[in-house]
């Protein structure tokens, strides 16, 4: 890894290491446990779980029936529900695409809201173009839908509900076990797309009455390029056509030689999430508070984006007005998050997931978002609290922004000159 | 994104920072670019009366790294020199002297209009013919 000189005054406290890694909703290392349980299945327990008449075949498909019993346990479904996949965004499509081609008879209405992940956005898109109908529902202040919303958009040409558990920038949740229960009174399915809220918060696909949901390892300190699609099979039995056609695996909707190593791992990472989720997510959530709390209490003008009520507890997402997001990206170059500023995605356009929510373009481009994670330390939160509160305020001084609204100038009353 | 040495040391040393009297007859001020774009640049110069010369440069920018360093490398360049050269003065040196990718060339040429709206102000409140109008208007306060 390449390393950029910093200069700051914040001192690196004992047993923290540079950089330190705070973006656990791109992606998380994994756990040490999950590697351990993996490697033998590079080597030794090579085989094809698919190859039925020797050991070799055996001792890898008797793994991935282990995989499955730990994810059907840690969501609360049967193992015949479970069909592996490359990653959520396979799944995410497997779910809409299979259902909108399965079902099409009865309809072509599929609901889903503007604050999507673009895996279930731009499939939506494309189903457009095959004759679909597909209803973006708008979102609160707070990122949370109106279930109000959801009854008015359903019409009887409704196959499909997608909702997502956990937005992948802000951490709002949903309320899915009440999107679900809407859904089976009015009989339409109900996908959710629970790649970050999956392993972290308890998911009960009989409870919250979810007939399809996605899942992905690498969120969960598993490895990448592995996750699962739960498919219902009782109350209603849910069927979705394959989009990758081949040797009829999975049970026929997802054909492909089966990752073993890595339905290992997907399984190990549920196995242990399962088992530590409660002590976590509070340990996460008082991270996570703690490193809010220092960021506002020593700057103004901080604002969260999304509610702190319905929220995953590793997730902050907080805009510092008057300062851009990719220069303070720039001045914390030995702390990795990310940021909902334009300069940062390749669009050149600010998070569309923030400007749902109605904070400002301007805000959008001054946010930053942390994804605390198992392997930090309260050590590192406060390295990352006093780092950045002390980039803000270099960046701040530099800003006419912050000099402008400090004389008391109204920001919004100012004609800005278009762009020369 | 990997950033080039001059920018990281313009980011990390701007030069120039402040701001100058914007009421003063000496001074220019440009401000360009709007937050909602993410970018915003405030430069100011104080002209010589007699000569001419930019004898000194200030700024203050919102905006990338990148930005942050075509205004602090914008400052440098007009300080010594007359109105009509620093005019001279084109993005196309910035991205250059920076080795901006080509998704930041916006943030020169967001400078270089920040140079030709803080003349373009000197200029009227001086009563200078403004042969080289800028051509991207100042933001003004609204009332």
């Amino acid at each position: 890894m390449s390393e950029q000189k910093t200069i700051s005054e914040t001192s690196v406290p004992n047993g923290v290491k540079l950089p330190i890694y705070m973006d656990n909703h791109a992606t998380t290392p994994m756990d040490p446990r999950v590697l351990e349980e993996m490697l033998p299945y590079f080597t030794d327990k090579f085989g094809n779980a698919a190859s039925r008449n020797h050991v070799f075949g055996w001792v890898a498909e008797e793994a991935v029936e282990q995989a499955r019993e730990r994810i059907a346990k840690l969501v609360g479904a049967t193992t015949k529900e479970i069909i592996f996949t490359s990653g959520a965004t396979e799944s995410d499509n497997l779910a809409i695409k299979g259902v909108a081609e399965m079902y099409r008879e009865k309809g072509n209405h599929i609901i889903t809201a503007v604050t999507e992940h673009k895996a279930v956005l731009d499939t939506g898109k494309r189903l457009e173009k095959y004759g679909f109908r597909v209803t973006y529902m708008p979102v609160m202040k707070d990122g949370l839908i109106d279930l109000d919303d959801l009854k008015r958009a359903m019409d009887d040409k409704t196959i499909l509900v997608t909702l997502m558990a956990a937005n992948n920038e802000i951490g709002v949740l949903q309320p899915v076990a009440e999107i679900g229960k809407l859904c089976h009174e009015r009989g339409v399915l109900f996908h959710t797309d629970a790649t970050q809220a999956v392993g972290k918060i308890p998911i009960d696909v009989q409870k919250m009455n979810i007939d399809l949901m996605s899942i992905s390892a690498h969120k969960m300190y598993g490895p990448k390029g592995v996750g699962a699609l739960y498919v219902r099979r009782k109350n209603p039995r849910v069927q979705v056509s394959p989009i990758i056609d081949g040797g009829g695996h999975e049970r026929g909707m997802r054909s492909g030689t089966l990752n073993v190593p890595g339905i290992v791992g997907l399984g190990k990472a549920c196995a242990i999430c399962h088992q530590e989720m409660p002590q976590e997510s509070c340990r996460l959530a008082g991270l996570r508070n703690r490193l809010k709390d220092k960021i506002m209490g020593s700057l103004d003008e901080v604002y969260v984006n999304g509610s702190m009520e319905h929220r995953l507890p590793n997730n902050l997402n907080i805009s510092f007005a008057y300062v851009e997001g990719e220069s303070l990206l720039m001045g914390i170059n030995d702390i990795a998050v990310s940021s909902g500023s334009a300069c940062t995605s390749a669009t050149l356009e600010p998070s569309y997931v923030l400007k749902a929510l109605g904070t400002g373009d301007d805000l959008a481009h001054s946010s930053i978002r942390f994804g605390i994670g198992r392997f930090n330390t309260e050590a590192e939160v406060d390295y990352v609290a006093a780092r950045l509160i002390e980039v803000v305020r270099r960046l701040r001084e530099l800003s006419p922004l912050y000099e402008m609204a400090k004389e008391g100038i109204d920001l919004k009353s100012v004609s800005w000159a278009a762009e020369g | 994104m990997a950033y080039s040495d001059k920018v990281l040391d313009h980011y990390t040393n701007p030069r120039n920072v402040g701001s100058m009297d914007k009421n003063s007859q000496a001074v220019g001020t440009g401000l360009v670019g709007a937050p909602e774009c993410g970018d915003v640049m405030k430069l100011q110069i104080q002209v010589n009366p007699q000569t001419k010369v930019i004898e000194d440069a200030k700024f203050k920018t919102f905006g990338c790294g990148s930005a942050i360093a075509s205004s602090s490398l914008a400052t440098e360049w007009v300080k010594g020199k007359t109105v009509d050269e620093a005019l001279s003065i084109k993005n196309t040196d910035i991205v250059r002297e920076l080795s901006l990718p080509p998704v930041k060339i916006h943030c020169s040429v967001l400078a270089e209009d920040a140079i030709r709206a803080a003349i373009g102000d000197w200029k009227k409140k001086n009563g200078v013919a403004a042969q080289a109008e800028a051509h991207a208007p100042m933001a003004k306060a609204g009332d």
